[in-house]
């Protein structure tokens, strides 16, 4: 097989205040793929994420796109990694969303026109052109979360990673982002705890318990090995 | 929210909103400092003046009655000091003071009603003023709404738990309490927007994707708009 695009080894990292976050993780994304990072609340999944582009750090190695994550290396993990936060509110700061998705492509060095086009392309792609001037608090829970996806493909990462995307989406902004992230080449890391999102997208999961990758394999598998297919039914009959 | 208005009215069309905000930004600077400098005959004047306003906001094609009532926002801040001179004996300095107050908050806000606020920071800069200080500006404009819903649904969150119904003590004890989440919740919204922007490549300087031009129209507008108060203050006020 070939050289992964992001390979990380005993990742540790403990929270400014001393508490174990991340327990000797290791985890492999190869080109072409999409894995899903499941697990309850506080197990490491969001923290694991932020290190792979350099916005925290730990110890251990992270090798991205053949390169070893470090201080000089950073721009070029920025380049190749597009990470879509959780709540879409944060990333969309300028004052329209051309702006706002032409601002990562003004950054890594693209003239203005250049920019200007990739990011009218990406809006294209995630079928928000028609919002290219609004203001994106103007924008709906699922237009906020295309217009945030635009502005990371504007940037023409090679790796996709979405921390709780369907987190403020109804069903159907679900069923649209999953057709959206279907029609995307790129790899893509997912976290959610959204399984019907995670079958509809991923190829593998990796689930996080306590800090650390307590297994991994197929969706369906890891779900039912971990009891993760959320609370029975209810029961039905007479009140 | 009140501003949302703003928002909406800066986005409309018209040969108003056409012109660079940095020719606006010169004429409003040009009013305001004849508006501050009119002493005498200022009940022919302050009319008058305020017609040039009205003329304005009939040209950019908004409401007048809606923008001249949100301009009295204004009025109980320019009360006091009005108060303080009409206490001190001087009626028609408190009279001058509120008009003159009124007359700027409404030339304020015809500026702000017809330049989004993305051209209207970028025209600030244009004129020299700090960048950083525009970024904050602009932060600030954004992420407002984002804090006041949080606000709202904090204050929802304490009404639904019985917070609005007990003793004055206790509701500002609760109140107290709110204000605390929302600066804890502000610290880490400004960290995700950080970790957010550096995820993008952001390496301090915000690069802009289009850079305004003055245009021969630009020119012709600031001409009589700059001129027309001044030409008032000459004509009808007198020496100063």
């Amino acid at each position: 097989m070939s050289e992964p695009l992001i390979e990380v080894r005993n990742l540790r990292y403990r929270y400014p205040d001393g508490t174990p976050a991340l327990e000797g993780v290791d985890f492999r994304l190869h080109a072409g793929e999409t894995v899903a990072l499941l697990g309850p609340n506080g197990s490491g999944k969001t923290t694991f994420v932020l290190h792979l582009n350099g916005l925290l750090r730990g110890e251990g190695s992270i090798r991205v796109c053949g390169l070893p994550l470090g201080p000089d290396t950073l721009s070029h993990a920025r380049r190749k990694i597009g990470l879509v936060f959780q709540d879409a509110d944060s990333q969309l700061f300028m004052p329209t969303v051309l702006e706002d998705v032409a601002f990562g492509p003004l950054n890594l060095g693209a003239g203005r026109t250049e920019a200007r086009a990739r990011a009218l392309d990406a809006l294209e792609r995630v079928g928000m052109a028609a919002a290219a001037h609004r203001p994106p608090w103007h924008l709906s829970a699922g237009e906020k979360q295309r217009a945030a996806i635009a502005g990371i493909l504007a940037m023409n990462p090679e790796i996709l990673i979405l921390d709780e995307p369907t987190t403020f989406l109804d069903p159907p902004g679900a069923a649209a982002l999953v057709s959206l992230l279907r029609c995307l080449p790129q790899a893509k890391i997912v976290v959610t705890h959204d399984i019907g999102f995670a079958q509809a997208v991923a190829q593998r999961a990796v689930f996080f318990k306590k800090g650390t990758v307590a297994g991994e394999g197929m969706v369906p598998e890891i779900v039912n090995r971990f009891g993760w297919n959320g609370p029975p039914p209810e029961r039905r009959g007479r009140p | 929210m009140r501003h949302a208005v703003l928002d909406e009215w800066s986005r409309r069309s018209s040969p108003l909103h056409r012109r660079d905000a940095r020719v606006k930004i010169a004429a409003l600077l040009v009013f305001l400092v004849t508006v501050a400098i009119t002493q005498a005959n200022f009940a022919l004047l302050g009319p008058l003046y305020l017609a040039l306003v009205a003329a304005g906001f009939l040209w950019a094609r908004l409401p007048l009655g809606g923008a001249l009532g949100r301009a009295t926002v204004v009025l109980p801040f320019s009360a006091v000091f009005a108060g303080a001179a009409a206490l001190a004996g001087d009626p028609h300095r408190a009279v001058l003071l509120a008009a003159k107050s009124y007359l700027s908050a409404a030339a304020v806000l015809l500026l702000v009603a017809t330049t989004p606020l993305p051209s209207l920071l970028r025209g600030f800069e244009g004129l020299g003023a700090p960048r950083f200080l525009l970024t904050v500006a602009q932060f600030l404009y954004r992420y407002l709404f984002v804090i006041w819903e949080e606000a709202l649904e904090m204050r929802l969150a304490a009404a639904s738990r019985g917070g609005a119904g007990r003793n004055r003590g206790a509701r500002f004890q609760a109140a107290a309490g709110l204000l605390a989440v929302l600066f804890a919740r502000s610290h880490a919204r400004a960290t995700d927007i950080h970790r957010a922007m550096l995820a993008r490549g952001f390496n301090g300087r915000f690069e802009l994707l289009e850079e305004p031009c003055l245009r021969a129209a630009d020119a012709l507008f600031l001409l009589p708009a700059a001129a027309l108060p001044l030409a008032l203050r000459l004509a009808l006020g007198g020496a100063a």
